[in-house]
């Protein structure tokens, strides 16, 4: 965790100096991998939701609306206000998806993120339809930094909201429920049996899935400035869990390894490729599943590993 | 010695199969109850029945005096029933010292806590410690599912008697252990559980093992008992010795 968390500092030393697209493709990355570090808090427990996308939009869309009803711009308390209503819509729907497992766990996710969906376009007098809503430029600590500062504004907002929520998905991940969600996908007659509840365990782990899912998406609208029902469309929910397998699941900075490879890789499979950029990212899956089913995370320990065998290999023996 | 777990009149239908009929049985406090039978007379549902996973269809199961009929699992985990399993049941994920870290936390009432790290120094000490109990002393770091059978067997047990249970059931400890190792798991089992004061009931096919180390044995047959005593006793009929061996 150490390491990581040395090379988001040394980022965010050199981030002034580095283009604006850069700044923008990584801010995007962070946002991303908080609901792609959410889904692995649950893939951890055996539990793929292919409707996190429901999620994302919940905290976007909770931005959207603060702004144009309550008239809020700071932006802090709007990526707060995010957390929150990705993780009241969890405690909502965990009621009754923390009793399903497998299949029927991933594909009640994605109809509810479909009727999120449907209500978005649907509802198009409050939320905008298809155009979606406007974001405004949001205030830092009353502040509104000029144009030329806005974007790594932003960024520094998305980085830092990212690394406490990555250290504080480490701890959970360490702690005896983030222990028991793993138990739980191994065995849940002994976890029963051990008196816990599976259910319960799955729920707080799906609630807290839901709030990282809304922050994503709350630093999400904030960067874009713009908000579309089609973050809560099935093709985004995919990517999520795309991202998921990419960066794979092992460890909490999984996720964050494999949202900025996909973003940096979609970005020149885009330009490069324009028409075929989806073939190239199906192949880059195909390759990660096929040759690193542990996801880009286990080159990581791999690396570990041989250093640790190379250190007792080279030490001199007595 | 009072009475620490009484069931009566315990009746379980699997469809039109009868697999518990009419079962009233007593235990008393700091007992080791041996269970025998042949296959399919309704051992393993006896246990079943007790610990919640499947709900009789009727009578009543009665612990420390209280009803827990049709309880779930995880309740009457709670009130100081534990078990093990014919299968181990284990994270096979995680490592044994893990597995073991989970069985406390969950003990010390820290299943919902998810601030707190699950490795710390007082539950590491007192997992490392039931496990070497059990035997275990390299193999904790090792992951659960390269544990040999009987190690599995053993750390089933250590999990189930981590939570400090007043009852502790267990479903054929020795089954899948060779003939030589089953008396070495017994004696590590039984040497545990020695001066703990844990009321114990095991199910065993091996009429030796039964023979050594209960007190008491009851009998199953067709979902019934039909004896109950001390092994020596029972097992010098050689009628009855037919009966658990299925020859009678």
């Amino acid at each position: 965790m150490l390491p990581a968390l040395a090379g988001l500092l040394l980022l965010a030393v050199v981030a002034p100096a580095l283009p604006g697209w850069t700044i923008f493709l990584l801010s995007m990355a962070f946002a991303k991998a908080l609901v792609v570090l959410g889904l692995v808090l649950l893939l951890r427990g055996g539990l793929v939701s292919f409707g996190h996308g429901m999620y994302y939009a919940a905290g976007a869309y909770a931005v959207g609306f603060a702004m144009k009803l309550l008239g809020i711009r700071e932006a802090l308390l709007l990526s707060a206000m995010g957390l929150a209503a990705g993780a009241l819509l969890a405690s909502v729907l965990g009621l009754l998806l923390a009793r399903h497992r497998g299949l029927f766990f991933a594909m009640l996710n994605l109809a509810f993120s479909m009727i999120l969906y449907a209500i978005l376009l649907k509802f198009y007098w409050v939320t905008g339809g298809t155009d979606g809503m406007g974001v405004r430029q949001a205030t830092f600590a009353g502040l509104l930094p000029s144009v030329a500062f806005l974007r790594l504004a932003y960024f520094y907002l998305t980085l830092g909201i990212a690394v406490v929520a990555f250290s504080l998905a480490h701890r959970v991940a360490g702690s005896p429920t983030g222990y028991l969600i793993r138990a739980a996908r191994d065995n849940e007659v002994r976890v029963a049996y051990m008196g816990a509840s599976v259910p319960q365990t799955i729920y707080r782990t799906y609630v807290l899935s839901g709030a990282l899912g809304g922050l994503g998406g709350s630093l999400s609208a904030l960067n874009v400035g713009h908000i579309v029902p089609e973050l809560s469309y099935w093709t985004q929910s995919g990517e999520f869990v795309f991202v998921a397998l990419l960066g794979g699941y092992g460890h909490v900075l999984g996720p964050l390894a494999g949202s900025i490879v996909f973003e940096l890789v979609r970005n020149y499979a885009y330009k490069f490729s324009p028409y075929t950029w989806q073939l190239s990212l199906g192949a880059i899956l195909l390759v990660i599943i096929l040759f690193l089913p542990g996801g880009l995370w286990s080159l990581f320990e791999r690396a570990v590993r041989w250093r640790t065998r190379w250190a007792f290999s080279s030490r001199p023996r007595i | 010695m009072g009475v620490l777990l009484e069931t009566a009149n315990l009746t379980k239908y699997f469809g039109l199969v009868k697999a518990a009929d009419d079962l009233t049985v007593r235990v008393q406090d700091g007992e080791l109850v041996g269970i025998v039978g042949p296959n399919g007379s309704g051992k393993t549902t006896f246990l079943n029945l007790i610990t919640g996973y499947v709900p009789p269809t009727r009578g009543s199961i009665r612990y420390r005096g209280r009803d827990i009929t049709g309880l779930p699992p995880q309740t009457v985990t709670a009130l100081g029933i534990a078990r093990s399993f014919q299968i181990p049941q284990l994270y096979t994920g995680l490592t044994v010292l893990e597995n073991m870290l989970v069985a406390l936390a969950t003990r010390a009432g820290r299943s919902r806590d998810f601030w707190r790290p699950l490795r710390d120094n007082r539950r590491t000490e007192e997992a490392v410690q039931i496990l070497g109990q059990f035997g275990f002393k390299d193999e904790i770091g090792q992951a659960v599912a390269s544990l040999a059978e009987g190690e599995r067997k053993l750390l089933d047990v250590a999990l189930s008697f981590a939570l400090k249970p007043t009852l502790l059931l267990l479903d054929e400890p020795t089954s899948g252990v060779s003939a030589k190792d089953k008396f070495e798991v017994m004696d590590t089992l039984v040497g545990v559980l020695k001066g703990t004061g844990v009321t114990t009931a095991f199910v065993e096919h091996d009429i030796d093992v039964v023979r050594r180390y209960a007190e008491r044995m009851l009998v199953f047959e067709e979902g019934k008992v039909i004896a109950d005593g001390a092994p020596e006793i029972l097992l010098a009929d050689p009628a009855m010795k037919g009966v658990i061996l299925g020859t009678g």
